[in-house]
């Protein structure tokens, strides 16, 4: 199971940091969306895995997974959802001031700098 | 206490002259006068304790983990400075009244100068050498404003802009020097630094940070090879020249080894770095002199070679020859300061400062000719002022001196600086004053000054004589005060007196005048002599250097910050690479984990290929925009089925509603992007990024593995388990530590999702008039609209569904605190269950009805976070400490209302707040693209309502 979670990880960065390398708003958002992921899961994870022991209290229980990853993530993603919104509308005023896409936000006809065209 | 006051006087009263201007010139001149005059008082009613030899201190902490604290302590080296600081200023203060043109901004030049002082009296009362680095950084700033203070005048820029680059520098050097001499000691604290000489000198970072504290004393006064800041600097107003280049500014490189003497002196690197700094400076700096035609150039090499002269003697490390340095700084100050301000009220009155130019101004201006003519033969070390007697110590100790076994050489060149500096200081007297006038249209008639203006001069020539008549009983009592605080220990035997009888060093100063006075004589043809040398033009190198080196850092400015996101991202990915491979292979011993691993059931491997396969698919079709955006979304789905499996009830209901938002947030921004993604990167592009991302991606997952397959350090999670019931008054842990034990962090991430909502909000409500209002206007809608916009399958069943949902979001709420849930996901779920409201009947007919405004949600739940937290300081507690009750509801059952409820609210606020006002901000675009109406009715087709068409309606 650790090799699943652990490979799903390492599998969500590459894809998420790939298209975060991208040139166009997009994908960039949908990169950071990916990485989120990972970000999220990796620092799940950090309590290492554990399976029909969610930290809701019980009498008679006393084996709990770790609850501090948890309550960490759990903001995290909230606060993801923030940051995506955040640079989706940013994008998209982008794109209407410049009138393309592009992440580098120069204006349709100046001439993007020699050997970096995406 | 009144030290502290001292210190803080100049920069509190930094304020007044700038309003007291509007009061006139006058009243903002003794407005600033009377802030120094107030610190000086106050200095003067310690000056006879600290002359009896105490020593004031005081300390407040301010960092005091660092070592950092704001200590001030006030002995004799400290009292003479701050006198001459205080004292020169105050005189500097009514001298600019007069100076400064009705031109001039007043008040700014006296908020720069009291921030100057303040700065400058922080250096020299500073205890601890981390304050003192940071009034002597303050000084360098100050002064860059003072020298630049006629900012119209390019010299003036350049210089200040030189000025600062210079002791700048310098000043960084120090700070690293005075960081290795505080781990030397253990301390910062000057008086502790100043008891451990030995231990400084014997470790082996003594010469390093000698080094570094030289740099920053030298640049900063003026020592070869940095002495080519200070003649530029004088493009600044006589005033700052005066007051900087005299007593302070320049002096402080002075101080600090003065202060630094017990402790950094008598070691033979000591010796040779410093007494040979300040030969050469003192002997290149009267040479230069004696050449330069425009007056202040003149004071201003020959303050460079004053300043080499103090050097050379601290540098010579006896006790006997510090005496005859602090003397000298007095005597320096006195004269240097009168002489400066002689040569501004010479410019001020003839319009010019050519030297060429002049000659029997004495005829037309008696006062000042006085001051000048006195103060200069003093400069010269004509007996009996108070030059000569400095002068005359300094060349006995140069005669005692012996140089590289050579005992010649010290008094040799001792006497040669002293020949060129009586050279110089005559050409002051005879080509100014004295002689016949060389050019009889001068731009201004020259009379005598106000008084205001030669007062301040002819005070401290008043000083100059006295000074050099009655040494022992005017200045006797602050050299002995000072020289001991310099010393450290007892002081050696010396006399202060004109005559010590038939010495070698009145034999020296004799050849000096007269060889001094012939070379004078003979200037004509020594200048026709040395005309052709060729002579380093230090600003041309200067400039050259600084080009140099801007032409560097913009190239690699350039190349690494070009103003492509997507060479940022890689560079910050790269970095973040090579930083983990760094430690990767620091550590040598890379055992596998020795964990027991969960076994993988069906379910889980089907999530995992699903996944794998979603991931690929979407970086390969990444260019189909919403094929990509709804794999995002069933990995998003994957991921939260994932943390259900992994025992994370709560981050599974987060993930889920988080995802629905999103997606729905997302495809509202793809009806104004593009649909598709150009293919346009190319292959080379392509490969690199790929290698970057397969490395990044190897080396997050290879690091997630060696932590899952290691056991859980003891950590304090185990704290929050066994404490959630019984101090946080909930099962559900998660919920607990999000509102209770990290009450606080959960606090700012509610604050920070605000603040980014209203970011959003900002962001579209200045749409209007931009250019992206333009192109809303002419927007054309490209893509197929649906025939049915608002069908009445979907009204009707969000209809039902929304007490429902709002039930749940209750639900979720409530239970929070002792099941999964909270204030989070039932924010999200309510923001879901309004979201599909706007979806199915439009935002505007969706708008029209809703009575809440977001802001004043997100506003509210900040707040009511924030009561919830400050309520307990009510009761004496913490802020965010929680207290519950045990509450009894019928069906609901028994269940613990906790106070962290109120805090759990402001979340559940701030999110739906968040959360719809980003999304109808989104909307609002999309309505001013499509120039839709809003549609009066909930949807397409109304049964109940006895028309056709509501779209032929509107």
């Amino acid at each position: 199971m650790e090799f699943l979670v652990a490979s799903s990880i390492g599998l969500l960065t590459t894809c998420g940091t790939y298209l975060l390398l991208r040139g166009r708003t997009f994908p960039v958002v949908v990169g950071l969306a990916l990485l989120s992921y990972a970000v999220n899961v990796f620092l799940f994870a950090m309590g290492r895995l554990t399976i029909n022991m969610p930290p809701i209290l019980r009498e008679g229980v006393t084996e709990y997974t770790d609850p501090l990853p948890q309550a960490l993530v759990l903001t995290a993603i909230v606060i993801s959802f923030g940051m995506t919104a955040l640079i989706v509308v940013l994008s998209i005023r982008a794109f209407l001031e410049i009138g393309n896409d592009h992440v580098d936000g120069r204006p349709v006809g100046e001439p993007s700098e020699a050997g970096d065209k995406n | 206490m009144s030290l502290t006051l001292i210190v803080l006087l100049p920069f509190i009263g930094a304020v007044l002259p700038a309003i007291m201007i509007r009061a006139g010139r006058n009243a903002c001149a003794i407005a600033t006068g009377s802030v120094t005059l107030l610190a000086l008082i106050l200095l003067m009613a310690k000056a006879p304790a600290v002359i009896g030899g105490e020593v004031f201190q005081v300390s407040y902490d301010w960092l005091p983990e660092l070592g950092l604290n704001v200590t001030f302590f006030l002995d004799g080296l400290g009292l003479l400075f701050a006198t001459l600081i205080l004292g020169i200023g105050l005189l500097i203060i009514i001298y600019a009244r007069f100076y400064l043109s009705k031109d001039d901004p007043m008040g700014r030049f006296y908020v720069f100068l009291l921030l100057f002082q303040g700065a400058m009296v922080g250096i020299v009362l500073s205890d601890n050498i981390l304050l003192l680095l940071v009034f002597w950084e303050l000084t360098s700033l100050s002064s860059f404003l003072l020298i630049g203070y006629w900012k119209h005048l390019p010299e003036g820029r350049q210089g200040a802009r030189m000025a600062l680059a210079v002791t700048g520098g310098g000043g960084l050097a120090m700070i690293a020097g005075m960081l290795i001499l505080g781990n030397i000691v253990g301390s910062y604290d000057l008086s502790v630094i100043l008891q451990n000489a030995d231990m400084i000198q014997a470790s082996p970072m003594y010469v390093p940070a000698l080094v570094l504290i030289l740099l920053g004393c030298f640049t900063k006064s003026a020592q070869f090879p940095f002495h080519f800041w200070l003649p530029h600097a004088m493009a600044a107003p006589t005033p700052v020249s005066a007051y900087l280049h005299s007593a302070t500014m320049v002096k402080a490189g002075i101080f600090l080894m003065a202060r630094m003497w017990p402790v950094l002196s008598g070691t033979p690197e000591w010796f040779y770095i410093v007494a040979t700094t300040g030969l050469v400076t003192m002997v290149l700096g009267a040479w230069i002199a004696i050449f330069k035609h425009d007056l202040k150039g003149l004071l201003a090499y020959s303050t460079v070679s004053h300043l080499g002269l103090v050097t050379m003697l601290l540098g010579f490390g006896t006790p006997i020859a510090a005496v005859a340095g602090v003397f000298h700084i007095i005597n320096h100050a006195t004269f240097k300061a009168a002489l400066f301000m002689t040569a501004g009220i010479v410019d001020h009155e003839t319009g010019t400062r050519d030297i060429r130019r002049f000659g029997g101004l004495i005829n037309l201006m008696p006062i000042a000719g006085t001051i000048g003519i006195i103060s200069a033969a003093s400069m010269a070390g004509i007996i009996p002022f108070n030059g000569f007697l400095s002068k005359e110590m300094m060349l006995e100790e140069a005669w005692h001196t012996v140089w590289m076994d050579q005992s010649w050489f010290m008094p040799v060149l001792a006497t040669i600086g002293a020949i060129f500096s009586v050279a110089y200081s005559f050409r002051f007297i005879f080509h100014v004053w004295l002689g016949k006038p060389r050019d009889e249209n001068l731009p201004h008639h020259p009379h005598d000054p106000p008084f205001g203006m030669w007062a301040p001069p002819a005070f401290l020539t008043i000083l100059v004589i006295l000074i050099g008549l009655f040494p022992a009983a005017i200045a006797g009592p602050i050299v002995a005060a000072t020289s001991a605080a310099v010393i450290g220990g007892a002081l050696p035997e010396y006399h202060l007196a004109l005559w010590h009888g038939l010495t070698p060093a009145l034999g020296m100063s004799i050849i000096a005048i007269v060889v001094g006075a012939v070379l004078l004589m003979r200037h004509g043809s020594l200048l026709s002599a040395t005309a052709n040398l060729s002579r380093p033009d230090a600003k041309a190198m200067f400039d050259c250097g600084m080009a140099k080196l801007v032409t560097v850092t913009r190239f690699a400015t350039e190349k690494l910050h070009n103003g492509s996101l997507q060479r940022y991202l890689a560079i910050t990915i790269f970095a973040a690479i090579a930083i983990g491979l760094t430690g990767f292979y620091a550590e040598p011993d890379h055992t596998a984990g020795t964990r027991e691993l969960l076994a993988v059931s069906p379910a889980a491997a089907i999530g995992w290929v699903l996944l794998v396969v979603t991931c690929l698919a979407a970086v390969v079709m990444h260019h189909n925009r919403l094929l990509s955006l709804l794999l995002v979304g069933v990995i998003g789905l994957i991921v939260s089925l994932g943390f259900i499996y992994l025992s994370a009830p709560d981050l599974a209901l987060t993930q889920i509603s988080v995802e629905v938002v999103t997606v729905i947030l997302m495809l509202l921004a793809l009806n104004i992007l593009p649909k598709e993604t150009p293919k346009e990167s190319l292959a080379g592009r392509k490969m690199r990024d790929g290698v970057i991302s397969i490395a990044a991606g190897l080396g997050i997952g290879s690091a997630i593995w060696a932590i899952m397959t290691r056991e859980l350090p003891n950590s304090i999670s185990a704290f929050h388990l066994a404490n959630s019931k019984t101090e946080g008054g909930g099962t559900n842990v998660v919920n607990v530590i999000l509102v209770d034990f990290r009450g606080f962090d959960t606090f700012g991430e509610i604050i920070v999702l605000g603040i980014a909502a209203l970011s959003i909000f900002a962001l579209i409500e200045t749409v209007s008039g931009s250019e992206a209002a333009k192109r809303l206007a002419s927007w054309v809608v490209k893509n197929r609209r649906s025939a049915d916009r608002h069908p009445m399958m979907m009204v009707i069943a969000t209809r039902v569904m929304l007490p429902l949902s709002l039930m749940v979001g209750v639900y979720i709420f409530l239970r929070g605190h002792n099941e999964p849930g909270g204030g989070f996901i039932a924010g999200l779920v309510v923001s879901v269950a309004l979201v599909m409201q706007y979806m199915a009947s439009g935002f505007g007919w969706t708008q029209n009805r809703m009575k809440v405004r977001y802001h004043g949600m997100i506003g509210l739940g900040v707040i009511a976070a924030a009561i919830t937290g400050a309520s307990a300081w009510v009761a004496g507690l913490p802020f965010l400490t929680s207290g519950f009750v045990h509450v009894h509801l019928p069906i609901v059952g028994e269940f613990e209302l906790a106070s962290a409820m109120g805090f759990d609210l402001g979340v559940f606020l701030t999110v739906v707040g968040a959360v719809m006002l980003a999304l109808a901000k989104l909307s609002q675009v999309e309505r001013m693209a499509e120039h839709a109406d809003i549609n009066r009715h909930p949807m397409d087709y109304d049964p109940s309502v006895q028309t056709t068409t509501p779209e032929k309606e509107a």
